[in-house]
């Protein structure tokens, strides 16, 4: 039995039980619905081997949603363990578990793929394309990161979490004071979705500059495709250093190098440093994208161009270099001096400016505009206050010698949090009613959703104003409890509260969507919301070729022209239609790269052997392929534009 | 007969075995460490420059400053990293 023991939870709980019986009744669950309704094949056909661009981003929106769920309810556990002084809820250890998770789960597992969702979807429709440029290596950065997210989420049954938060700093996350396996789950789950998250970069960057509709030239482009093409390329500068750190952190624990121990010529605070040099443009991958939703959503409901396109433009390509330029200020305590403290401060206060720019491009695309407040809309007009709360206590961290006092306080909690939800949530919560009807073909229920809004807002404010508060008068981040003695009790008390209102937020968008599947009209047309860019200007749903004709572009909101101008965006007639095939090699590669990150984290090195061979080998068989694609012919075009057509 | 010799690439081909011989010298001539490392790094760098120029066509395309810029701001980040962190560390630790 002990080889069995290894993958024994160390610190188990009620809870832990619970949820193994819960995962276990829902995979059964899952198998048993598949087999009985006969979807297998379905499911392998049309989901798990698909390479079309709008299938993996729905299935990156599924998945996002679902982690969005489990990050959720760590974030509830936490708040309900600092709720009242002296709590016994969670142990430490169990808090310290959860408190990791969440961060880990919400960045890499729920705000990247929810990001990865609408670069998929939206973007070759906006630029006109067919797929994105690799289509097959896109259906493996899916894979990839689903498989390293399910990694990451069986530690807490199996083998135990990782607790040494989302940074992980070593000598904390080293063999010595981290002996369980759950730092390994951390290093290898966050490597294997990683790797995805590199090809996505490549692919995206590659499809913007290769496959953008004739006319659109690089300042034609609708404001999302932009900073899509800004964020890939933070990507594709940034993720190779957090996949060096991994394998270095790897090999610390696993082989016995040294490079983060304290001894033996070891650094380890050259970990914080690679960490911060990916973790900072990280914060700016997830932004930007948020920054494109909203400049779409709020140019539409405004029934106004963007104000200041070209500023929009050079201030993402700014925050995109300044973002390389301040990892520092994430450790101004280290013990540094007051030179390099002072320059990376300077660095970050700069990033204000074109943020602030942005803010204004805004404000100024709304002036005099006849706005419409839809659900999209109010989150692109709640954004902005709370966002600006968020920016301007970003300055007050920047200041190195500030820095001092707020470092590791809940009042840097409160900070990220004011802008990772405002900025992302809501840009994430926007996008999905607003390309909603896009995906599926009805749209989500106003009046629900208007309360999700609000509920989601006033919890937010009531969650982490109190932790400005309680953070400046001196309350620790990743504290399991404190005395009552401290005050903080009344303040985190009111915190529990905002959290169960944003919860109850979410319940109400789940709601929603079962509401709007059941009663949501399904003749809505094309163009439900009457957009500007080009994604609006196809069938719903989207036809798997996109465009039956290539559209011609001739400014950055074609469609609208097509619709006010009279701009012929269809010239020339259906042509047959070059198309990738399907493939299982993704899916099944990425389940061999599961097996290997699982065999690697509990060191069972037979089994890693042979399913790094695995993946070798599917590598190989890609190399050697002989796939050119396929055809679809004129006559087959024809009759799904003449089937579309009849809905509209 | 000479447009069919794919003279660029024998040439490339040849001039990356000698970046590698100059760099494996470091190994048996015993030089001090911030000789090695020079000729390391200088070695290192024409060689990336070289395989993505001669054998990944990088300049062969009208849409070629893309395929620069892209290079040129990843070694400006990485410059900026390097150098970042040695004023962390060294300059001013």
């Amino acid at each position: 039995m002990d080889f069995f023991d290894r993958f024994a939870i160390p610190n188990p709980s009620i809870a832990i039980y619970a949820s193994m019986v819960a995962i276990g009744l829902t995979v059964v669950a899952i198998i048993a619905g598949l087999t009985y309704f006969k979807k297998w094949g379905y499911l392998w056909r049309e989901w798990l081997t698909t390479v079309d661009h709008k299938r993996i981003g729905i299935m990156y929106l599924i998945s996002a949603l679902i982690m969005l769920f489990r990050g959720g309810v760590d974030a509830i556990m936490l708040r309900a363990q600092l709720a009242v002084p002296d709590n016994k809820l969670l142990d430490p250890q169990h808090y310290n578990e959860v408190f990791s998770t969440h961060g880990v789960i919400m960045v890499m597992f729920m705000a990247m793929p929810f990001i990865f969702a609408f670069m998929n979807y939206v973007v070759p429709l906006q630029i006109g394309a067919r797929d994105v440029a690799f289509p097959r290596l896109n259906a493996l950065s899916f894979w990839l990161f689903f498989f390293g997210a399910m990694l990451f989420n069986i530690s807490f049954v199996i083998g135990g979490s990782p607790d040494a938060g989302w940074t992980s700093y070593f000598p904390l996350a080293g063999n010595d004071l981290s002996p369980h396996v759950g730092t390994n789950y951390y290093m290898m789950a966050i490597q294997i979705s990683g790797i995805g998250s590199l090809m996505t970069g490549i692919n995206m960057i590659t499809t913007i500059f290769k496959m953008r509709a004739p006319g659109m030239t690089l300042m034609k482009m609708p404001m999302f495709t932009w900073s899509v093409l800004v964020t890939n390329l933070i990507i594709v500068t940034v993720f190779p250093v957090i996949t060096v750190a991994l394998a270095m952190g790897t090999m610390d624990r696993l082989f016995g190098t040294h490079f983060f121990a304290t001894t033996n010529g070891g650094m380890d605070m050259l970990w914080a440093n690679l960490f911060w040099v990916w973790g900072h443009p990280e914060v700016y991958i997830l932004i930007l994208p948020a920054f494109g939703l909203y400049s779409e959503i709020i140019s539409t409901f405004s029934g106004r161009n963007l104000y200041g396109y070209k500023s929009m433009v050079a201030s993402m390509v700014i925050i995109s270099a300044l973002s390389c330029m301040v990892w520092a200020h994430h450790f101004f305590t280290m013990g540094q001096g007051a030179l390099a403290n002072s320059f990376f401060s300077i660095t970050t206060m700069m990033i204000a400016v074109p943020t602030g720019v942005k803010i204004f491009n805004w404000l100024f695309t709304l002036w005099k505009g006849k706005i419409r407040f839809t659900v999209p809309m109010l989150y692109s007009l709640g954004f902005i206050p709370l966002f600006v709360i968020g920016g301007v206590t970003g300055v007050m961290l920047a200041m190195s010698a500030a820095d001092y006092q707020y470092h590791n306080t809940m009042f840097l909690v409160a900070h990220f949090h004011n802008t990772i939800i405002p900025g992302v949530v809501f840009a994430m919560l926007a996008g999905l009613t607003y390309y909603w009807p896009k995906m599926f073909g009805f749209m989500l229920n106003e009046r629900i959703g208007k309360w999700a809004f609000w509920l989601l807002s006033i919890g937010f404010c009531l969650a982490f104003f109190p932790m400005y508060i309680t953070g400046l008068d001196g309350q620790a981040r990743r504290m399991y409890t404190y005395s009552e003695a401290t005050g903080y009790g009344p303040l985190n008390m009111l915190s529990f509260v905002g959290a169960g209102v944003m919860a109850i937020s979410f319940a109400l968008i789940v709601y929603n969507v079962y509401y709007s599947v059941r009663y949501s009209p399904r003749n809505i047309g094309a163009d439900p919301w009457d957009a500007r860019s080009l994604e609006w200007a196809t069938h719903t749903p989207v036809p798997e070729y996109n465009f039956a004709i290539e559209p011609h572009v001739a400014s950055s909101e074609a469609f609208w022209d097509a619709k006010k101008k009279g701009h012929e965006l269809f010239p020339g007639k259906v042509e047959k239609i070059h198309m990738p095939n399907s493939s299982g090699v993704p899916f099944i590669m990425s389940a061999i790269f599961f097996v290997f990150g699982f065999s690697m984290i509990f060191s069972l090195w037979i089994p890693a052997i042979i399913s790094l061979i695995g993946i070798f080998a599917c590598m190989a068989h890609r190399s050697f392929e002989n796939d050119h694609g396929r055809y679809i012919s004129v006559k087959e075009i024809e009759e799904t534009e003449t089937k579309l057509r009849g809905v509209n | 007969m000479s447009e069919l010799f794919p003279r660029k690439q024998i040439m490339g081909f040849v001039f990356s075995l000698v970046l590698t011989a100059a760099a494996l010298t470091v190994y048996f001539l015993h030089l001090s460490f911030a000789q090695g490392m020079a000729v390391l790094l200088i070695t290192a760098f024409v060689q990336a420059l070289l395989q993505l120029v001669v054998f990944m066509h990088a300049g062969e395309t009208k849409d070629k400053w893309i395929i620069y810029g892209k290079v040129y701001f990843m070694i400006a980040m990485a410059l900026i990293t390097v150098f970042g962190t040695l004023l962390i560390f060294l300059w001013d630790m």
